[in-house]
């Protein structure tokens, strides 16, 4: 019932927000609504079993196909990343103005709908249904309340996911005609027995459209275009909760389909993901604007989650999931910097932008704490992640460690860089007149912070959370 | 009963908590109650520690384990949050407490220009430091000892940046940074090893089945932690880091970048030292690049002007001693050496920062000299260090720097004969610099002259101490020579190294040789002071260096090879991979194909013209071309 709920509040609070024509009160409104799911999911983890999260009614029974939903511990741990997410986003943009604000803060619950969607479905069709309907509200409010170069970033970003979303139809649709009953729920499809030559081109269906999605190298270059002409608070929505769609079904829907695929080709995706990582690094090191340089060491992070999925160990595996939720609530800590610079300076530029740290000390160190936690400082929750991860692809292939461990050397150098260029230094005509961070962007940035080192001191609770599902994941690769 | 171990904790919490109140109150603290803080919590630390240090020595105490919280445990991995008290982390609690708290101290007087939230900003900096220094020697397990490692540098990068106004400062903190990053780099690998040999990162585990390890992978272990002490303590190729690092307020140069955090991978060594002694590959790669380190550094130190440079490179040297040290297995003299260093060096630095104090921030010691008379504490305190670290008898330098070297020539003569060429170099730069910054006539500027005062309490204060325990700390360390059983340090520490000891065929030298050694490097040493301080009292240097002085005042050029070797080639790369594989590589193919797709539809376009014959065309060959497929398939 709680899956259900964390679905119905989002949409029905959204489709409401297309009705309330003032700003404030939609804004008022929408922070409500996300702030409800928040505490929907917190009670259903603290007081909920198995039996009151997960959900199931009829839905097109013709089609072998039930609204099912099942929250096990990574769905729930993105579930809660999405509810708080959202909270987040809302408050720290609280002060940007939107024209037509009661469709971009409806289309954005309804996003958060799709992506929750998508996190809780275990019915093929219901999957696929949550997939693009978490896709097309994303499309209305890139192209329209983006930036300059919109239309041709959103197009491309459309146009590559859905190809990608369709090369799964098809593999789902076969899937689905080899269950003996006509059947799209979950388990049926896990119990498919298929030859590892159907697994083989099945697997790579489904990949792509995950790759895209995360996204792997070497699809990633919608990426950077859409971070960039995406309004700053769908960025969030993106980068934060978007790209794990893409990590969280292979977890969910790859690897238990596909076991013998996924050992057989787990070499080349990790290859990819290496040298994703590394590249994306260096690239970041390139950047002058800053959503391009977030938006590249964001696929350099994700490079390392998508490597650490496929190494077939519990290290990699707890690492990527707990990583999931830090990635997802640091990157939008730097988002938040970043939208806070670009309203306030109306650049994006480093080479225009310096010496904000005389004049907003406060929001300077906001943000160097959370750019450490991006380049995963100890006690730090990145650091945990990266870690496990690194311990994991280390136990597959201790090459591949030290080549990715590059990374963890650029980091530094690109977010330094950044640092430097940005905040220290003399301030010129730009930022001359800077004021230092408002009181709702701290408040939501103090949450951020909060979490970085709650769950970098003490990330137990989160490692009990997901044990379910990384226990199943090994369970199927024996 | 509890133990005094068991709230061990209290040690690194009174920093952390100093770092919060001055963190967070910045804007509301006044200086002198951020002072107060800053330095009170860290006079707490240093109670604790002494009495810690006093349960270490009582008779029957064994390593205890303070376990705090389970930290990772998932995943085969069981890495509590846990301290471990021995007579190594004893030791080092002591001389992070104590040269620390007078650092702090010190600090008050010498920081006092600052506005007061910047002030605060310093010594929560300063707190965040000793913080993680204290986590890097607590550790029970390599994860927690990495929490400090990493601690420590950013502390290094945000005290080096603290002017951050100054885009070269700025610069320099990120070098130190990403330089140390490189070597933690090769730190996490050699855990990633330590995981997969022995399943735990907790000391006494690993060690206790070192002896069963494959050599092979013991090297590789050791050799890639040897790495990660590359960059924290400053060491051929990753040193060039530390020179740069004295854009930072000097008390800070003293207290991270020459007493305590570079000392970092001496201890980590020390800690590991069962897993190098049975390494001997490692070993020799750590002696041989100890050593060249200590050379190289000398040579540049000899030729440089500004007064904290000289200490930097002296400080590099004399780290390279250290791990000379470890290489040929004198673990205790290694320590001894951190231990007497820390004194010296922290006091050679703090009397640099009274003179630029006194100076109006100048550093350069061409336009210095005659300053004997005017600062009489700092000049005396100042020559006391210098003779320390020459190394001549009864200051401490003496003491660790022959345990040193003994060891070495026990090892290998030739790795004594190379050594002691660099304590010549020592003794001759340092007295270059005492002569020229305290000796001769005055250089400066007139109102420079005008103004030229002690400095107070505070500052002259930390010096008198440090002074005192630079001349005297020697003692604790009496070689077997002069008198039997009195090296205290070594018996204190000798559980430490316990399995090493044994592991070790210990070459004694006879009485003799070891007469005859030290017979030579006094001679040697003396000849070296006495000619630089009449060269340069009477004739200070004061024009720029040429011909091979200038390339080592130019540091052998080895930052521009760095630079045009590393740097540049890799920022080419980044606009290469930025410009051609990005985005006309990838992003190309991706267009590509969708331009392709638009294109080929708008071919396809024209063939819906509105002409009926143009359609009865097509029709009549798709028809022909369907026989054609039924005939032939």
């Amino acid at each position: 019932m709680v899956a259900f709920l964390l679905i119905l509040i989002p949409l029905l609070g959204g489709l409401a927000a297309f009705f309330i024509k003032n700003e404030s009160t939609v804004k008022l409104w929408s922070l409500l609504v996300s702030l409800t799911g928040f505490v929907t999911i917190c009670v259903g983890l603290i007081n909920g079993n198995e039996a009151t999260r997960n959900f199931e009614t009829d839905w097109l029974p013709m089609l072998g196909s039930s609204f099912a939903l099942k929250m096990d511990g990574m769905s729930a741990l993105l579930c809660l990343l999405a509810t708080i997410t959202y909270p987040i986003i809302f408050i720290s943009t609280w002060n940007n103005t939107y024209k037509a604000a009661n469709s971009f803060f409806g289309l954005m619950l309804l996003t958060q709908a799709g992506i929750i969607g998508v996190f809780l479905a275990a019915d093929g069709l219901l999957f696929y249904f949550f997939w693009e309907l978490a896709l097309i509200p994303v499309y209305f409010l890139c192209s329209k309340w983006g930036g300059e170069k919109r239309i041709a970033a959103t197009f491309k970003f459309f146009v590559y996911t859905f190809v990608g979303s369709l090369l799964m139809l098809v593999g789902l649709l076969y899937l689905y005609n080899q269950t003996p009953n006509l059947s799209f729920s979950l388990q049926a499809l896990y119990d498919v027995k298929l030859t590892v030559a159907q697994q083989a081109w099945l697997f790579w269906l489904f990949f792509i459209a995950f790759a895209i999605k995360m996204p792997v190298f070497p699809f990633h270059t919608w990426q950077p275009d859409a971070y960039e002409q995406a309004p700053t608070a769908v960025t969030m929505v993106l980068s934060a909760l978007m790209v794990k769609m893409g990590l969280f079904a292979v977890v969910r829907w790859l690897i238990p389909l596909f076991p013998a695929a996924a050992i057989e080709y787990s070499n080349i995706v990790i290859i990819l993901s290496v040298i994703g990582m590394v590249y994306a690094s260096i690239l970041a090191m390139q950047q002058d604007d800053l959503k391009r340089l977030v938006a590249y060491a964001s696929i350099a992070h994700i490079g390392l989650m998508s490597a650490a999925l496929f190494v077939n160990n519990e290290s990699g595996l707890q690492g990527a999931m707990i990583q999931f939720f830090s990635h997802g609530v640091n990157v939008l800590g730097m988002w938040i910097v970043v939208d806070l610079i670009e309203q306030q300076f109306g650049t994006r530029k480093m080479s225009e932008l310096g010496g904000i740290a005389q004049k907003a000390p406060t929001l300077t160190i906001l943000l160097v704490i959370v750019a450490l936690a991006n380049v995963a400082l100890p006690l730090t929750n990145a650091f945990i992640g990266e870690f496990l991860m690194f311990n994991g692809l280390f136990q597959f292939n201790g090459w591949y460690a030290a080549v990715g461990g590059v990374s963890i050397i650029l980091s530094a150098v690109y977010t330094l860089r950044m640092i430097q260029k940005v905040f220290y230094g003399n301030s010129n005509a730009v930022t001359a007149t800077a004021t230092d961070i408002g009181s709702m962007a701290k408040i939501g940035l103090a949450i951020i912070v909060l979490v970085i080192f709650v769950m970098g001191i003490f990330p137990k609770p989160v490692f009990a959370l997901v044990h379910d599902t990384v226990t199943m994941i090994l369970g199927i690769y024996k | 009963m509890k133990s005094i171990i068991d709230f061990v904790y209290l040690v690194p919490l009174f920093p952390l908590i100093g770092f919060l109140i001055n963190g967070l109150g910045r804007k509301n603290l006044s200086k002198s109650l951020s002072g107060i803080i800053g330095s009170g919590v860290i006079l707490a630390s240093f109670i604790v520690s002494v009495l810690i240090f006093n349960e270490t020595r009582a008779e029957g105490f064994t390593v205890t384990t303070v376990s705090l919280f389970e930290f990772i445990n998932v995943a085969g991995l069981d890495i509590p949050f846990a301290f471990q008290v021995d007579q190594l982390s004893a030791i080092f609690l002591l001389i992070i407490t104590g040269v620390g708290f007078l650092i702090h101290v010190y600090s008050t007087a010498y920081m006092h220009e600052e506005e007061p939230h910047h002030f605060a900003r310093y010594f929560a900096f300063l707190n965040l430091f000793v913080f993680s220094m204290l986590l890097l020697v607590l550790g029970a397990n390599y994860l927690i000892m990495f929490i400090g490692w990493e601690g420590v540098g950013l502390c290094s990068y945000l005290l080096i940046g603290y002017w951050f106004k100054n885009t070269e400062y700025g610069n320099a903190a990120r070098k130190a940074f990403v330089m140390n990053r490189i070597g933690d780099l090769g730190f996490l690998l050699g855990l990633f090893f330590i995981l997969q040999q022995f399943g735990s990162l907790t000391f006494t585990e690993i060690f206790a089945q070192a002896q069963g390890a494959e050599v092979g992978m013991l090297t590789v272990i050791t050799l890639l932690l040897f790495v990660g002490a590359m960059g924290k303590s400053a060491q051929i190729p990753l040193y060039t880091w530390l020179p740069d690092a004295m854009a930072g307020p000097t008390p800070v140069s003293a207290l991270i970048h020459a007493a305590t955090m570079v000392t970092a991978g001496i201890y980590m060594i020390a800690r590991s030292n069962i897993l190098y002694t049975l390494a001997p590959v490692s070993q020799t790669v750590v002696a041989v690049v100890g050593l060249s380190t200590a050379i190289l550094a000398a040579t540049i130190a000899i030729k440089q002007n500004d007064i904290k440079k000289v200490l930097a490179y002296s400080t590099v040297s004399q780290l390279g001693y250290m791990f000379l040290g470890l290489g040929v297995g004198a673990y205790t003299g290694a320590v001894f050496h951190v231990m007497t260093h820390a004194f010296f060096k922290a006091l050679l630095f703090l009397g640099a920062g009274s003179v630029i104090h006194a100076m109006h921030h100048e550093q350069d010691i061409r336009k210095m000299g005659g300053l004997s008379k005017k600062l009489p504490i700092t000049h005396f305190t100042f020559l006391v260090g210098c003779i320390a670290i020459a190394g001549i008898p009864p200051f401490s330098g003496f003491f660790s720097k022959d345990e040193i070297l003994v060891n070495a020539y026990a090892h290998n003569p030739i790795l004594y004969w190379i050594g002691l060429g660099g304590a010549f170099m020592t003794a001759f730069y340092m007295f270059r610099l005492y002569a020229m910054t305290f000796r001769g006539s005055f250089r400066g500027t007139q109102d420079q002259q005008q103004h030229l005062h002690e400095s107070p309490w505070q500052m002259t204060m930390p010096l008198i101490v440090l002074a005192v325990l630079a001349a005297v700390a020697g003692f604790i360390g009496i070689p077997e020579l002069f008198a039997a059983d009195a090296h205290r340090l070594e018996h204190y520490l000798a559980p430490v190294f316990e399995a090493s000891t044994k592991l070790k065929n210990a070459h004694m030298l006879s009485h003799s040789t070891e007469y005859m050694l030290l017979g030579v490097s006094l001679t040697l040493i003396i000849i070296s002071i006495v000619y630089a301080w009449n060269r340069f009292s009477k004739k200070p240097e004061t024009n720029d260096a040429s011909g091979f002085g200038k390339v080592l005042a130019n540091k052998w050029y080895v930052d521009e090879l760095y630079n045009n070797l590393l740097t540049k080639p890799l920022n080419s790369i980044a606009a290469i991979f930025n410009r051609y594989v990005e985005k006309a590589g990838i992003d190309g193919v991706v267009n590509g194909v969708g331009k392709s797709i638009h294109w080929g539809s708008r071919q396809l376009r024209l063939l819906q013209n509105g002409q009926v014959g143009t359609y009865v065309l097509w029709m009549v060959l798709g028809i022909l071309f369907l026989y054609v497929v039924t005939i032939f398939f």
